[in-house]
């Protein structure tokens, strides 16, 4: 369990300082021993806990019976489940999408070289660790109909006012907005970190072969930064799909349901209704959602890069 | 030559004006929060909205401690950010550490999952938990389920950071008859503090930001400021000044330490250490 292979050269400095070998072989499982017992007690646990409450019946102050996979049968046939879905998809993609191209463009932008460049980043990354509440909040008086700013700047240049997150069918998309201005720079740093390591030398001999700007882009830094682009994608994806703090604080799913993703509607069911059981199964099945599509997702990096080295 | 040089110069200044084109909505947003928080209702109603207003309202700053008891929600959220950080860094740091040496692969695999299931299921068993304890109440529920956030964080971080620390070192001074111990306390954490400085810095931001784990857990003492903000909104007639002073509140602290440990966080991000929760 413990065994820990000494590399040659160690071995040989062992040998030269005439010392046992083995003897210092280094225990390291004390240092995993407490975080193992914490992860166990409030990851593990729960995990498992979930689980059982999701073949159970229980809303809280009443009987607890088992149910078997009723639970998982009711929730087949539930339409504001699916709808939840579908709002999470749309809701997922659209997160996904407008922040990996605005963060790219980002990048190629702070990639350059001007006055201010460290604090102008410094700035640009703020939102992103803001707190959401806070930031929902603001959002929130700055989409007001009437009495919002946004309406009030679109006046100016000659747009009428938009209703944003108070109308069925502009709630989802006013909620991207504010995804999307929170988590472009996220791509924007991690492109960035793809683009330091971006030669130089076939930028040079496109140059001579009198390629322009968005042919160099596009047959020189896009499948360069490919890799990270995936990488972005991933981590979007898991933070978009399980986003909750700026749904709840500004419309709570609403209106109506318009908003209602499937985190949202866990919420609801589980600390609204405190239906327990049927709230579990929700999050079993959502659990695997997230885990399947992370799988998808690793499986359409592994692709990448190999065609990436394909191309070579 | 000289055109040359102009044409440099021409080029930085023209990027300059892209990346404050690219940043205005950032820009934008915070001056317009600052702006809100100063203006009296009055202003604050006003069509056309005003930015800078005649008549400074800092009294929305004095009505936001005042009325909502914000010095008891920000001692509850310094209690629970401290409390869940430092509790996280005991224990991550060595768990980084044993895990980067024995190339544990499955426990890696297992902080990797956890930071991608949605903290609300989570909160399900463990509400009930501490339902059946009596902790309801009480800070503690909150800064044990702050650990599942700030503990794969840390553990994360500083599985990557020692993997690239030399392991030479340490060998060396096994060798001369150091208990593992040792070696981890005088040769391994030494070397390892830039890393350790990251995951603190992320798990305090991540943790002060978290709101899910507050709105089932805290009770009307126990509240952290997300909760006490977002609890402003449907408690009382919506003012925009105070609620907009409050939410500059909230986010202060957060953005100061951005600003100073830019470095940090932008390492700590691209090693991917996504928000947990």
């Amino acid at each position: 369990m413990a065994s820990v292979t000494i590399e040659p050269t160690a071995a040989r400095d062992l040998a030269a300082k005439g010392g046992k070998p083995q003897r210092l072989a280094p225990n390291y499982w004390p240092f995993v021993m407490p975080a193992l017992v914490v992860i166990g007690a409030v990851i593990v646990f729960p995990w498992v806990f979930t689980l059982w409450m999701s073949v159970n019946s229980w809303t809280l102050g009443q009987e607890q019976t088992f149910a078997g996979l009723d639970n998982y049968i009711r929730l087949a046939g539930d339409m504001r489940f699916w709808e939840s879905m579908w709002h999470t998809l749309v809701y997922t993609a659209l997160s996904v999408i407008a922040p990996l191209i605005l963060g790219t463009l980002a990048a190629l932008i702070f990639d350059g070289e001007f006055p201010l460049r460290g604090f102008l980043r410094g700035v640009f990354v703020m939102p992103m660790m803001a707190t959401p509440v806070a930031i929902a909040l603001v959002w929130t008086m700055m989409f007001h109909p009437q009495l919002g700013v946004l309406n009030y700047l679109l006046s100016l240049v000659g747009i009428g006012a938009q209703e944003w997150i108070y109308n069925q069918s502009t709630v989802i998309p006013a909620l991207v907005l504010v995804e999307t201005w929170q988590w472009t720079p996220l791509i924007m740093l991690i492109v960035l970190g793809g683009l330091a390591a971006v030669p130089r030398e076939p930028y040079e001999s496109a140059e001579i072969d009198g390629a322009n700007a968005w042919q160099k882009f596009r047959y020189l830094t896009l499948p360069m930064i490919a890799p990270f682009l995936m990488i972005g994608v991933i981590i979007r994806s898991i933070d978009a799909v399980k986003s909750f703090d700026i749904i709840y604080a500004m419309t709570q799913g609403g209106p109506g349901t318009a908003s209602e993703t499937i985190n949202i509607y866990l919420y609801n069911t589980a600390f609204s209704y405190y239906d327990i059981g049927y709230g579990s199964a929700m999050a079993v099945v959502f659990f695997f959602v997230i885990i399947a599509l992370s799988f998808v997702l690793m499986m359409v990096r592994a692709r990448t890069n190999w065609s990436d080295m394909e191309d070579r | 030559m000289i055109p040359k040089l102009t044409h440099r110069a021409w080029n930085r200044l023209g990027l300059f004006f892209v990346a404050l084109v690219m940043i205005s909505p950032v820009i934008l947003f915070f001056v317009w929060m600052i702006s809100l928080s100063l203006k009296y209702e009055i202003d604050n109603g006003a069509y056309p909205p005003i930015l800078i207003p005649e008549n400074i309202a800092w009294s929305n700053y004095a009505k936001v401690f005042e009325e909502n008891n914000f010095l008891l929600y920000f001692w509850n959220s310094i209690l629970v950010t401290g409390a869940a950080t430092i509790l996280a860094l005991v224990i991550g740091v060595p768990a980084g550490y044993g895990i980067a040496r024995l190339k544990a692969e499955k426990a890696a695999m297992v902080i990797m999952i956890a930071r991608m299931t949605p903290g609300l299921s989570f909160l399900i068993p463990l509400f009930l938990l501490f339902q059946w304890m009596n902790l309801l109440g009480t800070l503690w529920p909150q800064i044990i389920i702050h650990l599942v956030v700030t503990v794969p964080i840390v553990v994360w971080i500083m599985i990557g950071y020692f993997e690239t620390t030399p392991k030479e070192l340490e060998e060396a001074a096994s060798i001369d008859g150091a208990t593992s111990w040792q070696v981890f306390r005088l040769v391994a954490l030494p070397i390892a503090k830039p890393g350790i400085v990251v995951a603190f810095i992320l798990a305090v931001i991540f943790s002060w930001n978290n709101f899910v784990f507050g709105i089932v857990l805290a009770s009307r003492e126990t509240r952290t400021l997300p909760v006490a903000v977002y609890n402003m909104l449907s408690f009382e007639q919506v003012s925009w000044g105070p609620l907009a002073a409050a939410a500059l509140i909230v986010t202060l602290p957060v953005l100061v330490l951005t600003m100073f440990a830019q470095k940090q966080i932008v390492a700590g991000l691209t090693a991917g250490a996504v928000k947990g929760g």
